[in-house]
C-alpha cells in the first residue's frame, strides 16, 4: 500500500477501508503514560525527549487509558500491581497492543526470584512485542515500536488471506 | 444500615482489602449545612497508581471537601520487589546492581552507599583517584537527577517547555556516564574498593563542554520556569514544611534544607573526596515549595562547581584497591550513608562472616518525604496537592523497594 507515496493534484487512490484504518493506526500509536519503574525514565521520558523524539513516529503519550492504543509495561509488575495492569488493559478501547519493555516486564528480570514478582507481564495481559534490556535504550524502544507497526501491517494481510481461504 | 452515599468509600476500602461490612465506614463525615438543611459530605477520590503526576506508582486516597483536601492517605507497595531480601542472597559486590534499581534516577549514589558499607566492614582503603572519581560521578548523576525533577515538577504545575530543555541537558550528562560506565541508567560502576574504570578522554571532553555551558543554561531554565508569574503564584507560600515538622518526619536532603536546616551528609559526614572539595550548602527560609525549588536549582550549580574541581584536581594512580574476588567481611554490622539527590541514603549491613550479608537494609530518603505528604497536603487545593507531590521529589523504586 503506497498511499503515502502518492502525490500529485488529481491522483485517485483505491484502498480497502480496513487497510486504510490499519495504516492510520500504525502511524499514530498513542501509548498510555503508565510508568511503573526504572524503564519509565528511559522508555517514556527520554524516548519522548528532544533527542529521540518519539513524536516523529506518531507515538505520543496519553494520560487516560480510554484514549490510548498501546500500553508500554515499563517496569517490574508485582502481584499487587498486576490487578491494576489488567484493569488498565481492559479499560483501553480495541484495537489495542501491549509492549513489554525490559527484562522485568518480559520475564521478571533481576527480581524473578522474589515470590511477589510476576514472572513476565504476559501472565496478566497478552503481549505483542518484547523489548530486551535492563533498561532498554530509547533506540531499542523505538525499534520495538517499528516491529509493532510491522505486526499491525502483517495482521491486515493475514486477516485478508484468512477471509480469502474461507471463500 | 447501608446508605447509598457510602458507596464511594466502600469501593475505596474494598480495594484496600480492609472493608468490614458490619462496621460503618469511618472516613465519611456528614456535615449538616446550616443554611437550608441540605447535607453535604466529603468525597473520597482515589489518585493513582496510574496517574501521570504521581512519579511512579504512588497511590493516594484523598478525602475532599469541594476542591479542598481534608485528609490524605498514602498507599504504597505497588513496586515492592524485595530488594532488601534479595540482597541477603547476593554477594557484596552484587549489591550495587540492586541499589541501582532502587533509586533508579540516581544509581551512582545507591551503589556508593552499598560499597561504602562493604568497605567499612572489610576495612579497605580506596585509592585517591577512585575517591575523586566517586565524587565526580556522584555530582554528574546529581545534576542529571535534579534535571529529571526540574522537568517533571514543571509538568505538575502545568508547564511543558522546561521538560524538553531539561531532557536535552540530561542527555549530555548521560553521554558522559555512558562513556565511563557503559550504561545510561544502571551503571554498576562503584564497587567495593573503588570504581570499575577510569574516566575516558571522550567522557572528559564531553563533560568539559557541558560544564562550560551549564550555568548559562540553568539561568535560562530558571528564567523560563521560575520567572513565570503563574508558577510563582502556585508555589510561593504553598506546602510549608516548617523546621520542626521536617526534623520530626526525618526529612533529609533538599526537602530539609528548604526548611532552613543545614544538614548535608557531604559536609557533615564526609565520604569520597568531599573533604577536599569546596562547595556551599544552599538553605531555604520558610520551607515552602518555592524554597525547595530554589535549593535544588542552586544544588545543580554547586554540583557543576564540584565537577569542575574534580576534573582539575583528579589525582593520578589506581582507581581500585586490591580486594579479593569474593568478599568475606568479618561478622559485624555497619551503617554508611551518602547524600543522594533526595537526601540521606544509608545502607545498614549485618555480616555473618559468609560471602553474603545476613541482613541488608537501606534508608530511602523518599520514604520520609512521602510520609510528610500526609501532614502537609490537608488544607490545600487538589491541584496544589499534585504540585506538592512533585515538590518533595520522590522515587517510588526506593520507597517500595
Amino acid at each position: 500500500m503506497a498511499l503515502d507515496r502518492i502525490t500529485g493534484e488529481h491522483s485517485v487512490a483505491f484502498i480497502r477501508s480496513e487497510q486504510l484504518f490499519d495504516w492510520a493506526r500504525r502511524n499514530s500509536l498513542w501509548y498510555l503514560a503508565f510508568g511503573i519503574a526504572c524503564c519509565a525514565i528511559e522508555g517514556l521520558m527520554s524516548a519522548s525527549g528532544p533527542r529521540f523524539d518519539f513524536d516523529r513516529m506518531g507515538v505520543f503519550f496519553r494520560a487516560s487509558p480510554r484514549q490510548a492504543d498501546v500500553m508500554i509495561v515499563a517496569g517490574t509488575v508485582n502481584k499487587k500491581m498486576a490487578e491494576t495492569v489488567r484493569l488498565l488493559y481492559d479499560q483501553m478501547p480495541e484495537p489495542k497492543w501491549v509492549v513489554a519493555m525490559g527484562a522485568c516486564a518480559s520475564t521478571g528480570g533481576p527480581f524473578r526470584e522474589y515470590p511477589n514478582v510476576v514472572l513476565g507481564v504476559d501472565k496478566v495481559v497478552p503481549v505483542d512485542v518484547y523489548i530486551p534490556g535492563c533498561p532498554p535504550r530509547p533506540e531499542s524502544v523505538q525499534y520495538g515500536f517499528i516491529q509493532l507497526q510491522e505486526k499491525i501491517k502483517r495482521q491486515t494481510e493475514e486477516r485478508r488471506a484468512a477471509r480469502h481461504d474461507r471463500r | 444500615m447501608t446508605d447509598p452515599r457510602d458507596t464511594v468509600l466502600t469501593h475505596a476500602l474494598q480495594a484496600e482489602g480492609t472493608f468490614d461490612p458490619g462496621r460503618a465506614p469511618a472516613g465519611i463525615k456528614r456535615i449538616p449545612s446550616g443554611v437550608d438543611g441540605l447535607a453535604t459530605e466529603h468525597l473520597v477520590v482515589n489518585i493513582g497508581p496510574q496517574h501521570p503526576s504521581t512519579h511512579g506508582v504512588l497511590r493516594l486516597v484523598a478525602e475532599l471537601d469541594g476542591e479542598e483536601v481534608m485528609n490524605v492517605e498514602v498507599a504504597v507497595g505497588y513496586l515492592h520487589r524485595g530488594i532488601e531480601k534479595l540482597g541477603e542472597h547476593r554477594r557484596y559486590h552484587q549489591l550495587g546492581t540492586l541499589m541501582d534499581r532502587g533509586d533508579y534516577v540516581s544509581g551512582i549514589h545507591g551503589e556508593l552507599a552499598a560499597a561504602l558499607a562493604a568497605e567499612q566492614l572489610l576495612e579497605v582503603e580506596v585509592p585517591p583517584r577512585g575517591q575523586w572519581l566517586r565524587s565526580l560521578m556522584s555530582e554528574v548523576n546529581r545534576i542529571a537527577s535534579h534535571l529529571v525533577w526540574f522537568g517533571t515538577f514543571g509538568l505538575d504545575c502545568g508547564a511543558m517547555g522546561q521538560f524538553l530543555y531539561a531532557m536535552r541537558e540530561r542527555e549530555a550528562l548521560l553521554d558522559v556516564l555512558e562513556s565511563v560506565t557503559g550504561q545510561r541508567m544502571m551503571f554498576n560502576y562503584v564497587r567495593p574498593g573503588g570504581v570499575l574504570d577510569d574516566i575516558t578522554p571522550d567522557a572528559e571532553q564531553k563533560l568539559r563542554t557541558f560544564l562550560r555551558t551549564i550555568d548559562s543554561y540553568l539561568d535560562e531554565h530558571h528564567a523560563l520556569l521560575g520567572g513565570n508569574e503563574i508558577f510563582q503564584k502556585r508555589v510561593r507560600g504553598v506546602g510549608v514544611i516548617d523546621r520542626e515538622t521536617g526534623l520530626a518526619f526525618g526529612l533529609t536532603g533538599a526537602n530539609l534544607r528548604g526548611s532552613g536546616v543545614p544538614y548535608d551528609v557531604r559536609r557533615d559526614k564526609p565520604y569520597a573526596a568531599y573533604t577536599e572539595l569546596d562547595f556551599d550548602v544552599p538553605l531555604g527560609a520558610t520551607g515552602d515549595a518555592w524554597d525547595r525549588y530554589l535549593v535544588r536549582m542552586e544544588e545543580m550549580r554547586q554540583a557543576a562547581r564540584m565537577c569542575r574541581q574534580c576534573i582539575e584536581g583528579l589525582p593520578e594512580g589506581d582507581v581500585m584497591a586490591k580486594v579479593p574476588r569474593v568478599l568475606r567481611p568479618p561478622a559485624g554490622e555497619t551503617y554508611a550513608c551518602v547524600e543522594s539527590p533526595r537526601g540521606e541514603l544509608g545502607v545498614h549491613l549485618v555480616a555473618d562472616g559468609s560471602d553474603t550479608p545476613y541482613r541488608f537494609h537501606y534508608r530511602a530518603p523518599s520514604l520520609f518525604a512521602m510520609q510528610v505528604l500526609e501532614e502537609i497536603l490537608p488544607g490545600h487545593l487538589l491541584a496544589d496537592a499534585i504540585m506538592l507531590i512533585g515538590s518533595v521529589d520522590i522515587v517510588l523504586g526506593e520507597i517500595d523497594r
